[in-house]
Order: structure tokens, then sequence, then C-alpha cells
């Protein structure tokens, strides 16, 4: 062992950050070994290629596409000039990174159950990425790309490198709120890039809440129409969701569209006539309205027609349907309302809004579509399908949050975590500590009930956010969440992640991402504004 | 010297407007309003519309004005207030047909006292009229560029407010620092205070001293060049906008020691000399040569009257290691007291300072430990607990000062703490009504150890601009539902003007922060 291997066990974590370029990587990966020994890239040569005996072969959009990507992120998108070798090369160069998939799924979107792992060995025989699929080899991609390192004089190189990789969790998403602030197109999508570059792969879409209704349905166009806050500007039209679904797709990330029903959803009352539970101040009413009106017909006939048009326009097997905060004094005040609960025998008001959501989850699953609901669904005790997905954000009501997560695979249902990882909360400092330390599976539970996290989100609520911030706010903070859900449980040495993050928002300004410092110093390229 | 401040609050600025008036139906009262900020002094704003066509507008010099088209200053302010009026709707709407009804044609700008176009602003100085006005215009739901036939009187609370920046713990780029200004001209502030060195890096480039920088800065992009310097300097004079740089001594100057040997006290641990370095050696004649020499540069490059001299946080544990300091103590009979050795350095500091003809500016601490300062002297009080209980005694003792203890924006928090900035009232500690008057005003500080390029105008707008109102409007200005209205507005403006401003709550504006 005496060459100069960067040994990367825990007591040389930090020594090694320092010593090795490599271990630069974020999120980072489950198995490396590196070392001092580098090869040369030259950029006028320099190219990805498919392995002749990979499933995938030139015309594989997802990886023809990250091809061009990346050796734009490495290279930049000025023309090298050609090559030039007095004679023998005399220094240890690569010019390819040979990919090869086992299964082409080039025209497929990713899921919940995509395997993502990949081999990654760069050594003096080989430059190659071996993955089960072609979402996997867009993970390995991106690591090569951290891996590769500009030295004082401009030239490119890679260490001899071996990495083993595969996320801990297959669910690693982020929520955006487009109705609180509605975001231009060109923010969400610059936001799935960034998403990428953390190996996040879920875009959790809260499109439509109480403030604004930006989607444009074709079957209900009044919806936005009426309940956004500009139907000219402030919408998504359909083109634009198909091409944040496919710039998603490219990336490997799901697109998880939330419709939050029955609460959150004044935004939605304009547009649709009868929907919404008017609110009654003594026999009169008081011309505000509450929830979705869980008595009337007409309310699932919609419903209906429109989640069919909702399942048909998101691809990803899993729609999430909300069901949170639901306010229970509108319902209470309705005569209507309380006719119905008579009629039905309910004696609690969570007894109808369990009503409510099984007949949509009823509806939902007719379509041949799996579901996310809040947590409060769960601690409601709405009978749900066991394969429905319950996401915990509360931190310490009704229970702690990892006491709920200990209750929900108790009873059998997978989890989904986003309680300690709440981006739109802002402090003073490096608040990114306390998200990377949280452990998602540090509750009492069998092994059984552990399988049974799928993952975490990190949100970014709106309403204190909008493009102004949203960049900042949002980067390099969440990238403490997506290692927290992609690495080993056993990397989680503060001082280790804080040098490895503070060089990856260094690249990330170097990608012209607008990621925020995490302490003082600087970065070669600062974010210049345009 | 005292008559000067308050002359700042003499008779102020009047814009009176009339138009072509034509006796046509004026239009109902659209939903869309001005939202002033900060609130003028005194607004009469009748329901009158007056239109405003691109085609056909003006901004000139009244007949009786002192200024004419030869003062540089205003004639670029004339073409950048057009532009903000007309050049983000006409790049929205095209030449929109003009509807009948009285139209506005000309803005006569009238300046009544001697012409200072080329001068710089100085803490007496009157303030410019333009933002108000082009606040009043604004856009009917027709699209149509409009004003309400107004009457404003109007002159600043305070003649002192400014925005902190904090250009080494992150290097800011020269553009955000230029961006800075123009939106601190559209709330009203007049002063940027620069926090250009401390510990953590030195980006100012000193001509007299090179190696300040070379050794001293991030990197050797990471600088400020004398142009760079002079082009902020000519960026905030054409905005009425003084730059009063802060040369923080003794503490905050890690980042000096290496480009200039023998300036930092060397710091001992038990055993033998240690690697670290403290603050600035108080004792070395060598010092104040090179202060001499350093602030004379400082001097010439900024024009302000005014340069910080900071003096806050000074570490003693550095000097009370020095073996060569303790026998200088023992000699001039200090004991162990070390805020006596940071009183004679700072006392000699500011003799040099008063010898280039310069005030000083310097935080709460030099004067909490016992400086003797000369009348004049400007202390900044910024330590949160008891900031009132210090207004009071800094006063007391004839000093002026500036406040910016509850206004650190570098402290966020999940929510609206603009609400906390705007409720503060900086004359609220118990003091005679002189006292009073020697708070010149107020600052908003945005220090870098979490701020840089990426997230500083987000950070700062429109947050400061709560402390912004609080330091230019009347006292009784504290409507918050009313401020949050027109805050809510004015942010959607600067958004419109170039400034990515965060939002104050759920909502959206008509033009979007483009990316």
């Amino acid at each position: 062992m005496g060459c100069s291997c960067c040994r990367l066990v825990f007591s040389l974590l930090l020594a090694a950050a320092l010593a090795c370029r490599a271990a630069a990587l974020w999120p980072w990966p489950q198995y490396i070994r590196t070392s001092h020994r580098r090869y040369t890239l030259y950029p006028n040569i320099f190219q990805f290629r498919y392995h002749a005996g990979s499933a995938a072969q030139a015309g594989c959009a997802v990886l023809d596409e990250a091809f061009q990507r990346y050796r734009k992120l490495l290279f930049g998108s000025g023309s090298w000039p050609r090559p030039s070798f007095p004679g023998k090369r005399f220094v240890l160069g690569k010019e390819m990174l040979v990919v090869s998939v086992a299964t082409a799924e080039c025209d497929e979107y990713p899921t919940l159950e995509s395997a993502e792992n990949y081999n990654l060995t760069i050594n003096d025989d080989k430059c190659l990425l071996l993955s089960d699929t072609v979402w996997g080899a867009l993970r390995g991609l991106e690591t090569f790309s951290q891996l590769v390192w500009k030295s004082a004089e401009g030239t490119f190189f890679v260490n001899k490198t071996r990495i083993r990789d595969f996320p801990r969790f297959p669910h690693r998403g982020l929520l955006l709120d487009t109705s609180r602030h509605y975001l231009p197109l060109s923010s969400i999508l610059d936001t799935l890039d960034v998403m990428a570059y953390n190996k996040f792969n879920v875009f959790h879409w809260h499109l439509v809440d109480d403030p604004s209704f930006p989607y444009e349905s074709f079957t209900y166009p009044q919806l936005s129409r009426k309940g956004s806050y500009n139907p000219a500007t402030h919408v998504y039209t359909a083109q634009d969701v198909k091409e944040i679904i496919e710039y998603a797709r490219l990336r490997g990330i799901r697109v998880l569209a939330e419709f939050d029903t029955p609460g959150h959803t004044l935004s939605w009352g304009p547009g649709v006539p009868g929907l919404l539970t008017p609110c009654y101040s003594g026999s009169q009413p008081s011309g505000t309205f509450g929830p979705v009106n869980p008595s009337l017909n007409s309310t699932y006939e919609f419903m209906s027609t429109f989640f069919l048009e909702i399942s048909a326009v998101f691809p990803d097997f899993y729609l999430h349907l909300g069901g949170d905060e639901v306010d229970f004094t509108c319902w209470r005040s309705n005569p209507g309302i309380q006719d119905f609960m008579k009629k039905k025998g309910f004696n609690d008001f969570k007894e109808l809004e369990s009503f409510y959501i099984h007949t949509l989850l009823d509806i939902v699953s007719a379509y041949d579509k799996g579901y996310v609901v809040w947590q409060e669904v769960f601690d409601n005790k709405v009978k749900v399908r066991p394969d429905t997905v319950i996401q915990v954000w509360r931190e310490t009501v009704p229970v702690d949050y990892m006491k709920e997560m200990e209750k929900i695979t108790q009873a059998g249902f997978r989890a989904l975590l986003s309680a300690p990882w709440y981006l739109n909360h802002i402090t003073y400092g490096p608040d990114w500590n306390d998200m990377y330390k949280v452990e998602p599976l540090a509750f009492d539970g069998t092994p059984e009930q552990e399988a049974l996290v799928i993952g975490g989100e990190a949100c970014m609520w709106g309403e204190y956010v909008d493009s102004t911030n949203l960049v900042p706010r949002l980067w390099p903070r969440a990238g403490a969440v997506a290692e927290r859900l992609w690495s080993s449980n056993l990397t989680n040495n503060l001082g280790f992640a804080y040098e490895r993050l503070s060089h990856f928002r260094c690249e990330l300004l170097r990608r012209g991402v607008q990621a925020q410092p995490i302490n003082v110093g600087y970065c070669e390229q600062e974010f210049e504004q345009t | 010297m005292e008559r000067r401040w308050s002359g700042a609050r003499g008779p102020g600025l009047l814009l009176l407007l009339a138009g072509a008036l034509l006796a046509q139906t004026p239009g109902t009262a659209a939903e869309p309003e001005p939202a002033l900020w900060p609130l003028p002094l005194s607004v009469r704003m009748s329901p009158r519309l007056l239109r405003l066509a691109a085609s056909d507008f003006s901004i000139v010099h009244g007949p009786s004005s002192t200024a004419d088209p030869s003062c540089s200053l205003l004639e670029e302010a004339f073409r950048r207030y057009y532009d903000y009026i007309f050049g983000f709707h006409t790049r929205h709407h095209g030449f929109a047909k003009f509807q009948a009804g009285p139209q506005l044609q000309q803005l006569q700008v009238s300046i009544t006292l001697e012409s200072q176009c080329d001068s710089f602003p100085s803490l007496s100085s009157d303030e410019s009229c333009l933002e108000t006005f082009s606040q009043l215009v604004y856009e009917d739901s027709y699209g149509t560029v409009t004003i309400n036939e107004s009457n404003i009187v109007d002159s600043p609370r305070f003649a002192h407010r400014g925005i902190l920046i904090d250009t080494s713990r992150h290097y800011l780029p020269l553009k955000h620092i230029l961006k800075t200004l123009d939106a601190m001209a559209f709330n009203k502030f007049n002063v940027l205070h620069w926090h250009i060195v401390d510990d953590q890096s030195f980006p100012y480039q000193s001509v007299t001293f090179p190696q300040l920088s070379n050794k001293g800065s991030y990197s050797l992009s990471h600088v400020y060049t004398p142009n760079d310097v002079r082009k902020v300097i000519e960026h905030a004079r054409l905005r009425g906008i003084r730059v009063m740089p802060e040369f923080d001594t003794p503490g905050h100057t890690l980042s000096w020691g290496k480009g200039q040997k023998g300036l930092l006290t060397p710091c001992y641990n038990q055993i033998n000399k240690a690697q670290s370095m403290g603050p600035i050696n108080p004792i070395v004649n060598t010092t104040y040569t090179f202060l001499t020499t350093f602030f004379k540069e400082i001097s010439h490059v900024f024009p302000d009257q005014f340069i910080h001299l900071g003096g806050d946080e000074v570490d003693f544990s550095c000097w009370a290691s020095n073996p060569n300091i303790q026998t200088y103590m023992e000699k001039r009979g200090f004991g162990e007291d070390f805020r006596k050795l940071e009183a004679m350095y700072i006392k000699r500091l500011l003799g040099i300072i008063a010898s280039l003809n310069k005030s000083s500016i310097v935080w709460q601490e030099v004067f909490d430990d016992g400086v003797q300062l000369r009348p004049g002297t400007v202390v900044e009080v910024w330590k949160y607990n008891g900031y009132l209980q210090e207004l009071t005694k800094v006063t007391r003792s004839g000093l002026l000062a500036i406040l910016s203890a509850p206004w650190y924006l570098d402290w966020i928090s999940y929510g609206q703490d603009w609400r906390k900035y705007y409720v503060v009232d900086p004359l609220k500690f118990s003091g005679s009504e002189q006292q009073k008057q020697f708070v010149i005003g107020g600052e908003a500080c945005l220090w870098g150890e979490y701020v840089d390029a990426t997230n500083l105008t987000p950070r700062l707008w429109p947050r400061a601009s709560a402390v912004g109102e609080r330091l230019w409007s009347p006292q009784n200005v504290t409507d918050i539902n009313d401020a949050y209205n027109r805050l809510v507005i004015h942010r959607c403006r600067m958004v419109r003007r170039g400034i990515a401003a965060q939002p104050l709550f759920t909502g959206h504006c008509n033009y979007e922060n483009k990316i």
C-alpha cells in the first residue's frame, strides 16, 4: 500500500478531502477508491461513446442528450484547437468514456422502481461506465463530471478511480410550489438541471393551492382562466407541462403532480361554481368558501373528469392528492353538509373528510394510478389502499416526526419524510447542518418497517419565494437532503460534508447556478449578473 | 458644526404637477394606484388623472432653475427616469393608442440652491424628487401611463440613510455594487457604507501599498482597482449617494497582515511564538507611519467627508500574550487594562484623520471603552442589547449617532421580518430635544458571512426598504398595513426596474423577475 491511494476510511476523510480531488463528489458515492494517478482529458477529442455491447446505442435520446450536456459542462461550449500530438503520446490520456447499459429504456419514463446503480472504472486500461439502466448511466455521468478537474495551467484531469454506487432511497424529491408564487418555466427547468447535479429524482410539483390555479386544464379551462393570477402570463400551458415532463425525463427525474384537495382549493372555486362549500354565518351564506363540498355528487363527477385528464397528462404512476390541513369550520357552518352528515350517520368531520378522500382515491385508482397523500390522511384514519404512500411533514404534532414514521410503517404503509427538510424555513447561519444530520430511519422499527421508507423530499413552499430568491434559497441547502437520501447512512461526517459542499457550491456557480455561500470565502468563478 | 445637521431638515422640495388641462371627464378611479415609498412629508393627490405619452413627454429644467442642461447629474437623471417611466411599458405594448383626456407633457425641475452638479453629495445635501415623480406614475388597466394631479412637499427626516455592504467576507463583483446603488436610489438611501476590507480578505487595491491586495485579497481577480472605486463613487454621485469607506482597525485586520509585514501583533503561546496574528500592533511607530500614509491615500480616493474607522470587537488576548506589549503596558502604566491601549491607538488614529481634514465614524465600542472623541465624531450603534440606552449615552456626551443595531439584515428568519425593522423608532430613547438632534440617521447592514452576489439582492430588497422609509418619512408614518400595501407595489416596481427584490408574501407582480 505504498502507493498514493486516497484510502477514504473515516478517520482520514478530512485529510482525504484536502488531498484528493476526487473527494469533492456530491453526493458521496457508496463505494469509492481513488488514487493520485491521473489521466489527461483533451477537450478537443474527448467523447462519450456507447459500448458495442450496450443495449442502448446512438439514437437513445436520454443518453445522446446527456453526452452533449456533460461535454458542455466539462469543457464549456467553446471550440478547442485540433489535436496535435508530437509523435507518441507521452502522457496518460483518456479519449473517451465508454458507456454500457444492460437495458434500453430510452423512450420510457423513470419510475419509483427504476434501478439507478452504476459502476465507474477509470484505470490504465479502461474508462468505463456500466449500469443496468439509462437512469443509472445518468447518475454515473454526473459523478464522472464531478471527478474531472482542471489544473492551474488549464489541463483537464481525471484520477484513477473505481466507484460502485447506488442510491440509499429510491424516492429523492424536491417540492416546488407554483401557487403561492408563479414560477416562470425557465425557473423550473433550471431547477431540474440542478436536481440532476444533486441526483434528485422526483420533482414534486405542488401546482395549485388557495392563492392561484396556474395549471391550464383543457377539460376545465375556466379553472386557470378564473383562478390564476393572470390567465395570459401566470399559467402553465399544456405545452409547458409537456416540456417540463420531457426535460425531467431526460435527466432521470419523475414529475409527481400534486392537486391538493379537499382543503387548499380556494383558487378552484371561481372556475367551477358549486365545487367549494359555501360557508354560512348563521342561516345565511357568508359569501366566503371553504374546502371542496363533499356532500354533492357533482363534486365527484367533476373530480372524476378532472383527474382523468391529470392521469393522462402526467405519465408518472403516482399522483399526489394532498389531503392536508382541512379546516372543518366551514363544513360545520353549512346546513347542507349538516344534513348530509346526519344522513350518512357521521358524528365527526374526520369521517366526512375520510368519506371524501376515500371516494377520491377510488376514482384515481380506477385510472391505474398510485397515490401519495400528506400525513393527515393517515392521522385521521381514512381508509386507504395498502399501497398508498404517506408523506410526513409535521415536525412535532400530533407526534414527533420520527414517531410518525414509526406508526405509518407499523401500519404497513410506505412513508416519505419531509418534516425536517422545509427549505422555506430559513435561519441565520449554516442551517444545512441540521438537515444533513437527519437520519430517516432513526425510529424504532423492524427491518421490514425500514424498508417501507422509500425516501424523502426537500420542500420549498412558496409563501415567501418566487423567481427572485428561489435559486439561492434552494442551493446548496437542498444538497444536504440530496446526500442524505442518496449516500450511505455512514456518510455523516459534518466536516467532510462541509469541505465537499463548499467545493460543490463553487462547481454549481461554475455551471451558472446562483447557489449561495455556506460560509465566508470565495469561488474562482463568482456569480455575475447578466 | 451642529447647524448643518438641523439644516438638512429645512424647507424641502416642492413637486407641483400641472398639465395642459382640457375640460374632459376625469377618468374614474382605476384600481391601480400609485404607491409612494418612502412616503413623502405631505401628499395631496387629486382624483384628476393626467396621462403621459412616451412620445410627448419630457423632463426639463424649469425657467427659474439655477441648473441648466450643462448639469450632467440632472441630465443623466432625466434620461434614467424617463426610461423607468416608459421604457418597460413600451417594450410590452409598443405604441399604445393614446386615449383622450388631460395630458401631462412636461415635468419641470427647478433647483433653487446654487448648482452642485459637479460636486459630491454631503450630509447637508438636499434630495432629488425625480424618484417620487416616477413613483407617482402608474399604468392603469388599459396600459395607459397615468399620474394623478398631485402636490407633494418632501424632505427627509434623517440626513444619513445608509446601506452597509461587506466586500471582505465575500467579494461582490462591481456590477452588483452598482445595481445596489440603483436600488438604493429607488428607496432614497443616500449613503453607501462600504465595509471594504476585514479579516477574510483585502480587495481594495491601494496605490501606495499594492501588496495589501496582492497578498490579502482572495485572488488577483477578487480586487477593486482604483478605476472600480471611481466608478462606484461616480455611479453613486449621479444618484445623490455618498460613498463612505470603512477601513476597520485595529481588530478585523488579519488580511492586512499578509501584505504589510510587521503591522499586526504576533500572538504568543506559552512556549514560543505562535504562527497566529492578532490586531494591529499599537506600540510600534511604524504602525502610525503606515496608517498616516495609507489614510492619506484613502482621503484622496474617497471624496466623502467621513471615513469609517471601525474600532469594533478588538480581541485583547493576543495583545495580552505578547511580551513586548506587556512591557509597553507596564511602562505606560496601563496595568492590565487593554482598553487603555486600544484608546491610545484610536486616539492617535483619530488625530491622523483630523489632520487630513476628514471626519471620523466609529463603531460604538470606541465610545464604550472610553476613548476621548472630538465633537463631530459619529458613533455607530450596532449592539442590539440596550441600543436605546446607548443612544442616550452617546448623544448625552454631545456626539453624533447613527443607529444600525435593529437593522442587521444578514440575520434572516422565516416570514415578514421587514415589519420588525419598520416599527423601530430611532428617537424612542430618553433624552432632550437637543440629544435627538444628534441622531443623524441609521443604516441597514448586510454583513457578508453568508451573503455574496448570488443572494445579495433578494436578501437586501425589499427588507431594507422598511429601513429606508423609517429614515426618510415623518415620525408619524407608522401604519403598517398601509406600509404593506405600498411596499408590495414598490417591490414589484423594483422587480420591473431589474432589481430581484424578493416577495413580501404570497401574490404576484404583473412583470415578474426576468431570469
